[in-house]
């Protein structure tokens, strides 16, 4: 079963299976880590339910939902 | 929050990097991801007091200062924190090209052995410029704690680089870093430092390029490092090494050959430039994965439970307004008592200084003791109080951590307004000082939302308003808790006039849709109680008074000369406040306090004290000090809770001090977003203030 990162829920794990997304975040994604094979935990999501945080390799990142759209996740 | 000297006087203001480097030292830059005690390590390095906070991108500017190992002195730059050097934001920009434009000697890199992993991603980057390196692994304690163990002898045999483990507060495991520096700069250090391998073709590609650059290069930059920036075209990184080296390797002939037949290479592995780029930065990212794995024992479990209050759905907003309202009642109760205090010390003080001058002429008694002193004196007894123990507390929030979690509950009403989350993180800088706010702005990546936030600050009361905002709160007799209400609910009107302004400028003059947005939020650390208490302390009061002197003493002396100096009958600054009396009584003031506010243009601390100082020049009543005989003059002169109800709006939104809009000025490199950042909270003021007087007039 495939997602994205965003449809992830507080406290489910899985693992980044491609990173499509181009551009300035794209590149951003990549700084933090964010690449296809890493671990990623959703952690839980502002008061107005966006953005969200994630535990990406030891850190915490709040993202936007419609930024981490084309990052492709499983299980 | 830009509570200390450096980050809200000169300090702030001053953004570019001068070196001031003494003949025979080294220069050693300070590097990191934002968030790693990078600052900490610095100030613990140098003996400086630079003012560290919890939050990414504290750094703005980039500090110098010294140390010394037994034999060799240092300057060390502090630069700002940074995820990569492929940089992406103008923060990042300044540290990638400080290190590797202005050759340090060598660079220190600070890692959060929380973290490594993620860390080493950084460290692998400044190794492949070709930089002598000394790796810092801090907060060792906490990792501790948490159950993280880092083997340092194998992170300094995996990376080929000295590595010390320390734990900044505690200074003495500092030493290491000098000593480990002159390790490294004596030539005693054999290690070979490692460098990220590509896939062969990248390899290959490198290498033909590296070769056609090494004769013309002859040392300056590293060759292969310049090799991979020419293969992936970073153009404005390319511009910058043309300026540095005086000649544009990308138009050289041979070097353009070597290109040609690189990107032959990479196209025939199939690597068009995204696949290139990807290649370039996740290369570092699954080297540190495969060092991280050998060198630390157990990563630990981001998060915290604590964000499920703090950041909750139901409890996040409660629990941030609840904490406001707190620091804000425990200042308004605890600036009482000191305040009453210094202004009877004061007046006193004043009375002696008048009799020591009792020879003197009229006019130079006068112009100093009621001119210079009182206004020096009233600013200092009405606004230090406040300030020495609002930021304190607002500092603890800050070093525990909490601040970027309110960017994060914050982020979805500035998205609606297309601008950035880390708008809040400016906003509640500028609540410390407006002109940190407005260089703090770096940290926003995008160019417009920059702007949005830098032109927005001055909506938000900075410490020179604060306290004149709970003087007059206070003048309103309403008790401690609903003072303490009625100011909480001011700072969440000031919010939302920053977003209202926010999304109108989004849909008129900086029209465009939020981009991007990625924000760490870093662990809750318990806060250094005593160090906090006696720094912020120490600092707030140093520059209170500092800023006294300097702006209040010579505007009391003007003030009093143009009390004094009569033309037709009346002195100037009567004529000066007869003329703004009409527009003042539209807006629910009088002319005195709209001729204080326009005098105040350098400095907000001095608004009040100058009306006063008019006021009592008008003979009405000669002796001010605390906050009772505040009340006694102001009401003297005609003041209802009409016209304090229109002061406290006015003084929360008209035009910010000169300082910011310098600053503003300089950040946007126009004059016209100056303009704006003055026109737009004056309108907002003046409109809410005569709608009030409006009202008043109405309901009689």
């Amino acid at each position: 079963m495939e997602r994205t990162l965003s449809q992830l829920r507080p406290g489910e794990r899985a693992v980044v299976r491609q990173v499509g997304t181009d551009g300035p975040m794209g590149r951003r994604f990549l700084d933090l880590g964010l690449i296809a094979g890493t671990p990623v935990e959703c952690l839980g999501r502002s008061p107005w339910g966006d953005p969200s945080a994630y535990a990406i390799r030891g850190a915490v990142i709040a993202l936007r939902a419609r930024d981490c759209a084309g990052v492709l996740v499983e299980p | 929050m830009g509570l200390t000297g450096s980050a809200m006087g000169r300090g702030a203001v001053d953004g570019g990097l001068e070196l001031h480097r003494n003949p025979g030292e080294r220069l050693a830059a300070l590097v990191g991801n934002p968030n790693v005690g990078k600052s900490t390590v610095f100030n613990g390095l140098t003996g400086l007091h630079q003012h560290t906070g919890n939050w990414p991108g504290k750094t703005v500017a980039g500090a110098q200062g010294r140390c010394a190992s037994e034999r060799q002195p240092y300057l060390l730059v502090d630069l700002p924190g940074a995820y990569s050097l492929l940089a992406r934001s103008a923060e990042e920009a300044v540290t990638r090209d400080f290190l590797c434009f202005q050759r340090p000697n060598a660079a220190v890199v600070v890692c959060d052995a929380t973290g490594l992993e993620r860390n080493l991603n950084l460290v692998l980057q400044v190794l492949e410029t070709g930089t002598p390196t000394v790796v810092c692994v801090n907060l060792l304690d906490e990792a501790r704690r948490r159950g993280v163990r880092v083997d340092l002898a194998e992170l300094s045999r995996c990376l080929g680089v000295p590595v010390v483990g320390v734990v900044a507060r505690k200074r003495r495991s500092l030493r290491q870093v000098p000593a480990a520096l002159d390790t490294l700069l004596e030539g005693r250090w054999q290690g070979e430092p490692l460098r990220p391998r590509y896939v062969p073709a990248v390899e290959e590609a490198a290498a033909a390029v590296e070769a056609a650059l090494a004769p013309r290069l002859a040392g300056r930059l590293d060759g292969r490092w310049l090799a991979l920036r020419l293969l992936e075209g970073d153009r404005e990184l390319l511009r910058s090494a043309a300026d540095f080296l005086g000649w544009d390797p990308a138009a050289d002939g041979a070097v353009r050959a070597a290109l040609a037949r690189a990107r032959e290479v990479l196209r025939a592995a199939g690597l068009d430039r995204e696949a290139l780029r990807r290649e370039l930065a996740s290369t570092p990212v699954l080297t540190a994965q495969v060092v991280a794995r050998r060198t630390v024992s157990d990563a630990g479990r981001p998060g915290s439970r604590a964000d499920r209050i703090l950041t909750g759905r139901f409890t996040a907003f409660p629990v941030m307004l609840a904490l406001l309202a707190v620091i804000i009642y425990l200042t308004m109760v605890g600036a009482n008592y000191p305040s009453e205090l210094l202004s009877r010390a004061f007046a006193w003080l004043g009375g002696q200084l008048a009799a020591a001058l009792a020879g003197a002429p009229w006019w130079l008694r006068g112009a100093l003791v009621d001119g210079a002193y009182r206004v020096v004196s009233s600013v200092v007894a009405v606004m230090l109080p406040p300030m020495a123990i609002f930021f304190p507390l607002f500092t603890l929030l800050e070093d525990a951590g909490y601040l970027p979690r309110v960017a994060y509950n914050l982020d979805k009403p500035f998205e609606k307004c297309r601008a950035c989350g880390k708008q809040a993180l400016t906003m509640m800088m500028g609540l410390g000082c407006n002109a940190a706010g407005v260089v703090g702005c770096r940290i926003i990546d995008s160019p417009r939302e920059r702007l949005l936030a830098a032109v927005t600050n001055g909506l938000m009361p900075c410490n020179g308003r604060f306290p004149t905002l709970l003087a007059l709160v206070g003048l309103l007799g309403i008790g401690g808790g609903a003072a303490a209400l009625a100011m909480t609910g001011l700072l969440v009107l000031a919010v939302a006039a920053t977003l209202g302004a926010t999304a109108l400028l989004s849909r008129t003059v900086l029209r465009g849709m939020p981009s991007s947005f990625a924000l760490e939020l870093p662990p809750y650390r318990r806060p250094q109680l005593g160090q906090i208490l006696l720094r912020s302390l120490l600092d707030r009061t140093v520059f209170v008074l500092g800023r006294a002197a300097a702006v209040a003493a010579p505007a009391g002396l003007l003030l009093w000369i143009l009390a004094h100096v009569t033309v037709g009958g009346a002195s100037l600054l009567a004529h000066g406040a007869a003329l703004l009396d009409p527009l003042g009584h539209l807006l629910g003031m009088d002319g005195v306090i709209l001729l204080a506010f326009l005098l105040g243009l350098p400095a907000n601390e001095i608004v009040l004290p100058i009306a006063v100082m008019v006021y009592s020049a008008q003979g009405t009543l000669g002796a001010l000090g605390g906050l009772d005989h505040l009340a006694a003059v102001l009401t003297a002169n005609g003041w209802t809770a009409v016209t304090v109800l229109c002061v406290v709006l006015f003084s929360l939104f008209h035009w910010p001090c000169s300082t910011t809009l310098l600053t503003i000025r300089r950040e946007t490199g126009r004059w016209r977003w100056a303009a704006l950042a003055a026109a737009l909270p004056t309108a907002i003021g003046a409109a809410l203030c005569a709608a009030v007087a409006a009202l008043a007039r109405l309901m009689g």
